[in-house]
């Protein structure tokens, strides 16, 4: 997907006068914050969980090469293959060629945003290959030939009319509108494809070192049948996905279902090890896994390796007042909500991306329920910082903030400064409050300025302690 | 190919260790420290019998559940399910259980399940009380296509074999001779999906119901 992340701003106004995609999201921050909340809360362990599963994190990423080296050997042990990808294109090749050579023309998917993140489906379908989603949310947003809003529902901003339409101009009618027979229809539609399939691609939520397994984490069952009942199985991964032990992904799986949809555990956990074995009736018959850098090398090194112990819950943008109002379209890139915020730029070029981590409130909320605990507004803050030493931000915000730093660093010029406003306010205001601000119009558009009384904080201040 | 491929990997290598600041592999006492070492993470607290937190908590997810006195119960109780779901008198059995005698007037198989099978009867290597979950491994058995392909499946279960938590799940797994198996499914009830506005709808992509024939210990 070309990113579109310079245009976050005016996406982002269209999005809030978008009365479908402002239903949808209503709907979902309600569910998700909900139940997530109640999970938490009848977990008593939860807390002390999200402390061990930051630490472990940080204990693997800080020994990152050791354990890929022993989950390529346990891969290699199992009968599975292990290509080494450094960016999206080599990506791409990698399994561009392991689908031609096995001469494939059906291709299923079970969610992966690394393959998202790669640009894959549009490279394959480029070489005559028919691609399907078979994530029930995935497919939707295939059907309507947009890329995902949200990293777990990846259809959340489509309303279930929205949905009727385009399954309606898809599969010919008669248009259904209940969720059920929706549902049904694309059981029907999807389970066709997956018999047929040469290949099914996942992603892998965690790789286990120990057994040389990739585990994905699902609802509906999608994942499975794709992987199989397709003659490969290809599974795209991160490198920073890998974990020790099976017991050490378990820390992160009592974690993951609770901060993702607010259950104690996804209907399916699947541990997939090599190949079919020569007594199995079913299977794939190769197993290969595709493990991306594609900048996450470089965020190990520098300020930015916290990020990397992202699971991918999407608990961010739940919780996310900017996501909530804008969706996660506005984003213009494939990760969206704080992690992409702090994603995006990392990967595609912080000028790529400039009003991502400078469209944050810093409330908060997001690292206060994320699982492993990334402290997602100071890397924020970091962006920003960085941006402003390369000079991408605005010239009228850098003249601005080198003014205030003149003014700020010399007391008496501030005060006297502070002074003037205060006056100059006061005769602005009519009845308590400001209707309008020069040079601040976007802010007063919307809300009206108090009017201050008169004198400034340190006047009152020092009158205070006079007292 | 091969050759990026190779190539990709010393770069992706490089690029980590000089991250980490290291110029080239962990010394081998770290290594072989880092691989003796035994997670002890933390574990939510139990202080329910297993079966019943299991029975609750897969009941709790859409899953239904029946206790059988002994093993060669199971046809009967597998026929009874079949009558009252309406379904051919028809299933795809794991092998495990072909010693068991089948109603006569069923077409039974142990082969791959296709689109035309409606109904599966499993055998699972042991159940989870933590979050009411099922472990069956894919084998000549019980294959993987049996769990997901058919609109209802049933699943046997010793009662024996239930632990509280994953990593004892995990254990059974390591002391197999014959290693993983190429697939190991955790199932928690019946497939479902929220992706149409939130709305949790059952049978998405794998079966409609799960049931349990819970063999007495
Ligand atoms: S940053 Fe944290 S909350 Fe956001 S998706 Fe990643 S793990 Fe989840």
């Amino acid at each position: 997907m070309e990113i579109r992340s310079k245009e976050f701003k005016s996406r982002a106004v269209f999005a809030i006068h978008d009365a479908s995609l402002q239903q949808a999201m209503g709907k979902a921050r309600d569910g998700f914050v909900g139940k997530r909340a109640q999970q938490a809360a009848e977990l008593p362990e939860f807390e002390a969980l999200r402390e061990e599963a930051k630490n472990l994190k940080n204990h693997i990423l800080e020994n990152l090469d050791h354990y890929l080296e022993r989950y390529e050997d346990a891969v290699k042990r199992a009968g599975g293959h292990v290509h080494w990808a450094r960016d999206a294109q080599e990506a791409r090749a990698i399994i561009l060629d392991i689908c031609k050579r096995v001469n494939a023309k059906t291709i299923t998917k079970g969610k992966s945003m690394v393959s998202e993140e790669i640009d894959l489906n549009e490279a394959l379908i480029e070489h005559g290959m028919e691609v399907v989603e078979t994530d029930l949310g995935e497919y939707i947003i295939q059907l309507a030939n947009e890329p995902p809003s949200h990293i777990i529902a990846p259809a959340v901003h489509k309303t279930k009319n929205q949905v009727s339409d385009l399954f309606e101009a898809a599969h010919g009618g008669p248009r259904k509108t209940e969720v059920a027979d929706l549902v049904n229809e694309a059981r029907q539609v999807l389970r066709e494809k997956y018999f047929r399939a040469d290949v099914g691609i996942t992603g892998g939520n965690f790789l286990i070192a120990e057994t040389g397994s990739s585990m994905i984490v699902t609802n509906e069952g999608n994942g499975d049948l794709t992987q199989t009942l397709a003659k490969v199985h290809i599974v795209t991964s991160g490198i920073e996905r890998v974990v020790p032990t099976l017991d050490d992904a378990t820390l992160f799986l009592r974690l993951l279902a609770r901060s993702a949809t607010g259950q104690e555990t996804e209907t399916y956990t699947t541990i997939s090890t090599g190949p079919r074995r020569a007594t199995d009736l079913d299977g794939p018959e190769e197993y290969h896994v595709v493990l991306v850098d594609n900048g996450r090398s470089k965020m190990l090194a520098g300020h930015f390796r916290d990020m990397l112990r992202c699971i991918r819950c999407g608990a961010c943008m739940n919780h996310c007042p900017v996501y909530g109002s804008v969706g996660g379209h506005a984003y213009g890139w494939v990760y969206p909500g704080p992690m992409g915020s702090v994603l995006t730029p990392l990967i595609k070029g912080l000028d790529n991306a400039y009003d991502l981590p400078n469209a944050c409130t810093l409330n908060g909320r997001c690292a206060s329920v994320c699982p492993v605990k990334i402290p997602l507004p100071d890397l924020l803050r970091e962006l920003r910082h960085l941006q402003h030493q390369q000079e991408l931000s605005p010239v009228m915000q850098r003249r601005a903030l080198k003014a205030w730093r003149f003014v700020a660093t010399r007391p008496k010029l501030y005060h006297a400064g502070e002074w003037i406003a205060v006056r100059v306010l006061k005769l602005l205001g009519r009845k308590g409050s400001i209707r309008r601000l020069p040079f601040a119009q976007a802010w007063t558009d919307v809300r009206d300025l108090p009017t201050p009384e008169g004198q400034t904080f340190l006047q009152r201040w020092q009158a205070q302690r006079g007292k | 190919m091969m050759q990026t491929t190779q190539n990709s990997r010393d770069a992706i290598f490089g690029a980590i260790r000089s991250a980490l600041k290291r110029s080239g592999p962990l010394p081998d006492a770290r290594r072989a420290e880092l691989d003796a070492n035994v997670p002890q993470h933390t574990r939510p607290a139990q202080d329910e019998n297993l079966l019943e937190r299991f029975i609750r908590t897969f009941e709790s997810r859409a899953g239904t559940v029946q206790h059988i006195a002994s093993r060669a119960e199971i046809p009967a109780a597998v026929e009874a399910y079949r009558a009252n779901m309406n379904l051919p008198h028809r299933a795809a059995v794991g092998a495990a259980l072909k010693d068991l005698i089948w109603p006569a007037d069923w077409q039974v198989h142990h082969n791959r399940a296709g689109t035309e099978e409606l109904l599966s009867v499993s055998l699972c290597i042991a159940a989870i009380a933590e979050t009411g979950s099922l472990m069956l491994g894919a084998s000549a058995d019980s294959p993987t296509t049996h769990n997901f392909v058919p609109d209802d499946h049933v699943v046997v279960l010793e009662a024996a074999s239930i632990v509280g938590y994953f990593e004892e799940a995990w254990a059974i797994l390591r002391q197999r001779s014959e290693g993983m198996p190429r697939a190991t499914n955790i199932i928690s009830g019946p497939s479902r999906t929220a992706d149409v506005e939130q709305t949790i709808q059952l049978g998405a992509h794998g079966p409609r119901r799960v049931h349990v024939l819970i063999v007495a210990a």
